[in-house]
């Protein structure tokens, strides 16, 4: 072929590299919004409540992505630091996913759980008084700033609007679930597990004043205890009917 | 070949058309930024977080003094007819390349230090690693790369074609409208804005901003190529149009957000889970594909062979190497995700193709580095020379790691690691970083017309520091990722894990200081080169100017002549 044409013309250079760019990502990306057994088939997700929203955008604010992964890869050592290998379903209501590329510090894709809120406390207020050797940044301050979560309710619209199933429901009473799932026996909080099952409802930062108020900690706190303990497990079957 | 538009055979008589037209210019561009002041000033004081109103108050008062400019300085179209060449927004590129490049090497410095001794986070908020790292990354990818590639492509595309730079206003738009995406960005990864995407965290209105501004950027390229008098369009342009175009594409598509309010900062991803991550990737790798790769040998497509004097190896090299590495390069992005829950087939396909895109990046090497051939004393002689084969030969080892890592059974130890990290600065700072120094000391002397620069003793310097603070740098990050992968993989005689993490993090501690001294080094060589061009552009008497060569600039362009094309 006279390469020619290409040479003289700019605008045929132009559509030719845009043909030959484009081939590449769509082979590999449209595939994945068609076949269905992209994502399992699992019990239990759901998308996050308000406050475990919230503590996901603090989680983002401060770049905790940059060290810390949250998939658990196939592979035999993985599974058995951290606990089964991460589904592709874990992360369907993650906009964007937090897979991560660095664990300068462990993977996170399943800690909730694994330390105690106390633990947790300490730990962001200075990582080296629980951890010694740690090289993870000190978040004193996120204890110590209440939670805005005046636009929590818009927040989680602009997700419905992305694809999170959250219900009109969900969306009328966030902004007093975030209260209710720091007041265990309330009434609220029975509502929170029953929209949100499996939710963990506590005073996550350990302030358990009456009027104390949600902090960005109680915040980040909720959102770390509930990774990875949505899908249940014993219901999975990685073998067949889970993929659909 | 572009219709020649006869511009310059009007002998010097300027029509009224062309008065007009330089009237509508002015006032669009005067609209403009009286738009954009006023959209600024809505988020100033409407805006619902400080963030944006941080962010608006900045883009009203960039544009008011954008406004003051345009009024003060009405199109005189016969002055610029006589400039010529349009240089003056590639001086500020190229000023602002040298600048931003300081910052980036400084803040990933500071970064460094940090994962040494991380007091040095100070419990602060805003200069936390998790903030400051996208602001080295995209200090050092997008305003000292991006920098380089702007100033370089606008001076070769010119050079090349035979023609000022296609519009008036737009050019200056283009590097001032990127300055302004670079700092609004950066302000907002250090208040904690961020779309939480790697290389991709500017919020969704700073990504507007930036679609402006690169579609602009390309109209003003293609427009150059378009009024070409040069009846081919030469390989370096091919290189940069790829990366204009593609950049385009992948900020597009990865960037597709919803806003939770359209006076808010925040938003969220279009894309969920597994569909994110592939498109994450699919831009991430490709940004460099295209922005760290493509563009970056339009710049060895035209510096090396200027510098050498010397024609480029091998023609049809070029054009298999062009559109080979443009086809593959798309295709790589999935080796980040090697055994992940992206599914498997898109795993195999990405590392496959990463491997055969070896292929295509060796030959680009070769027709780089075989430029040289007939005058490899240059190498000795010409420091400048020196970084731009130096570069070469870096960009050929991380072409061969970035296929050898995206093997699966490979990747199962180097992901997550420093091996990683190690890899992208041997392309960063080997690659990327050297051919621009490289450029960077090419273009100062032409642009600002000096019979040399200030010295050549100091390129000297700066070729060492930087080089012995790369090589402190990766091997460093070889032994760090390397031994970090084999410790979360050993088994104990009872067939436990052996290691905790903690004790994997602890085992990086001397590494990370001798890749924080590389650092140090590297920002040395970045100091020495900001001082050298700063006296070249002061105009200060060259200390040695017996020992460069006298490498002539192009040709300036000449009104009045049109050369026909010999065909």
């Amino acid at each position: 072929m006279n390469h020619a044409i290409f040479e003289k013309n700019s605008l045929i250079l132009l559509i030719g590299i845009l043909i030959v760019v484009s081939i590449g990502g769509i082979v590999e990306i449209a595939p994945l919004f068609l076949l269905q057994s992209t994502i399992e088939k699992v019990q239990g997700m759901r998308p996050y409540s308000p406050l475990e929203l919230a503590g996901r955008d603090i989680y983002l604010r401060e770049g905790c992505y940059n060290c810390h992964s949250q998939m658990i890869r196939s592979l035999r050592d993985e599974v058995e630091r951290y606990g089964h290998y991460s589904l592709a379903a874990e992360s369907m209501y993650d906009h964007p996913f937090q897979w991560g590329s660095k664990r300068t510090g462990p993977d996170l894709a399943r800690v909730g759980g694994k330390y105690s809120d106390s633990w947790h406390v300490d730990h962001m207020n200075n990582p080296r008084a629980v951890v010694p050797a740690s090289i993870m940044p000190g978040y004193p301050y996120l204890g110590q700033r209440p939670l805005d979560y005046a636009n929590v309710a818009d927040r989680m619209s602009a997700l419905r609007l992305v694809g999170v199933p959250y219900s009109d429901e969900m969306i009328a009473n966030a902004k007093a679930d975030v209260e209710a799932q720091i007041a265990p026996d309330s009434k609220g909080a029975k509502d929170v597990l029953a929209r949100y099952p499996k939710a963990q409802v506590r005073k996550f930062d350990g302030d358990t004043r009456p009027d104390a108020v949600p902090t960005e900690l109680d915040a980040v706190i909720a959102y770390l205890q509930m990774l990875g303990t949505l899908v249940d497990f014993s219901k999975y079957d990685a073998s067949g009917p889970n993929l659909r | 070949m572009g219709p020649s538009f006869g511009f310059y055979n009007q002998g010097g008589v300027v029509s009224d058309t062309a008065i007009e037209r330089s009237a509508l210019g002015d006032s669009l561009a005067i609209g403009c930024a009286v738009l954009c002041a006023a959209l600024g000033l809505l988020y100033t004081f409407a805006g619902t977080d400080l963030p944006i109103n941080i962010n608006g108050a900045m883009l009203a008062i960039a544009s008011a003094l954008a406004l003051v400019y345009l009024i003060t300085h009405p199109t005189n179209r016969a002055a610029d007819r006589a400039e010529g060449y349009m240089d003056g927004p590639i001086r500020v590129a190229t000023i602002a390349c040298v600048l931003w490049g300081v910052v980036g090497f400084l803040v990933g410095d500071i970064a460094a230090w940090q994962l040494a001794f991380p007091a040095l986070n100070f419990d602060l908020p805003w200069i936390s690693f998790g903030r400051l790292r996208p602001v080295h990354t995209s200090a050092v990818v997008f305003a000292f790369g991006g920098n380089a590639l702007i100033a370089t492509s606008l001076y070769v595309v010119q050079r090349t074609s035979r023609a000022r730079l296609a519009g008036k206003w737009a050019p200056w738009f283009v590097v001032w409208g990127y300055q302004l995406f670079i700092v609004l960005a950066a302000s907002g990864y250090v208040m904690g804005v961020t779309q939480g995407k790697e290389y991709a965290e500017p919020e969704w209105y700073v990504d507007l901003w930036l679609t402006i501004v690169w579609v602009t950027y390309l109209l003003v390229f293609l427009g150059t190529l378009y009024k070409r008098e040069e009846p081919h369009i030469y390989v370096a342009n091919w290189f940069y149009l790829a990366f204009i175009v593609t950049i385009a594409m992948l900020h597009l598509v990865n960037n597709l957000a919803m806003p939770v309010s359209l006076l808010g900062s925040q938003s969220y991803s279009l894309f969920a889970g597994v569909q994110s991550a592939m498109t994450q990737w699919w831009y991430g790798h490709n940004a460099v594909g295209f922005f760290l790769t493509a563009g970056f040998l339009g710049i060895m497509y035209y510096f090396i062979p200027k510098r050498v004097e010397r024609p480029v190896y091998s023609y049809r090299l070029s054009i298999v190497h062009f559109w080979s590495l443009i086809f593959l390069y798309i295709w790589a992005g999935p080796h980040h995700l090697h055994y992940t829950a992206l599914p498997d087939w898109a795993q195999t396909l990405g590392m496959t193709m990463s491997i055969i895109l070896w292929m295509p990046s060796w030959g680009g090497m070769i027709n780089g580095l075989m430029t040289l051939s007939g005058a490899w004393d240059r190498l000795r002689t010409d420091a400048v020379v020196r970084l731009l084969v130096v570069s070469v030969a870096f960009y050929g080892m991380s072409t061969f790691e970035g296929p050898l890592m995206s093997i699966k059974a490979v990747n199962s130890l180097s992901h997550y690691t420093d091996w990683t990290v190690g890899h992208v600065h041997s392309g960063a700072l080997g690659w990327v970083g050297m051919v621009s120094f490289g450029a960077i000391y090419c273009l100062v002397p032409w642009l600002w017309k000096r019979k040399g620069l200030y010295s050549m003793r100091m390129v000297e310097w700066h070729f060492w520091l930087a080089t012995i603070g790369l090589v402190l740098y990766i091997t460093s990050m070889w032994v760090a990722g390397i031994t970090q992968g084999l410790m979360w993989r050993a088994y104990d005689n009872l067939g436990f894990l052996k290691y905790s993490f903690i004790e994997t993090v602890e085992a990086m501690h001397w590494p990370y200081i001798i890749r924080a001294t590389g650092g140090l080094l590297f920002l040395l060589g970045g100091i020495v080169m900001a001082i050298n061009v700063w006296r070249t552009i002061r105009g200060d008497e060259p200390v040695d100017i017996k020992d460069q060569p006298a490498v002539a600039a192009a040709p300036e362009l000449r009104p009045g002549v049109i050369a026909v094309p010999a065909e």
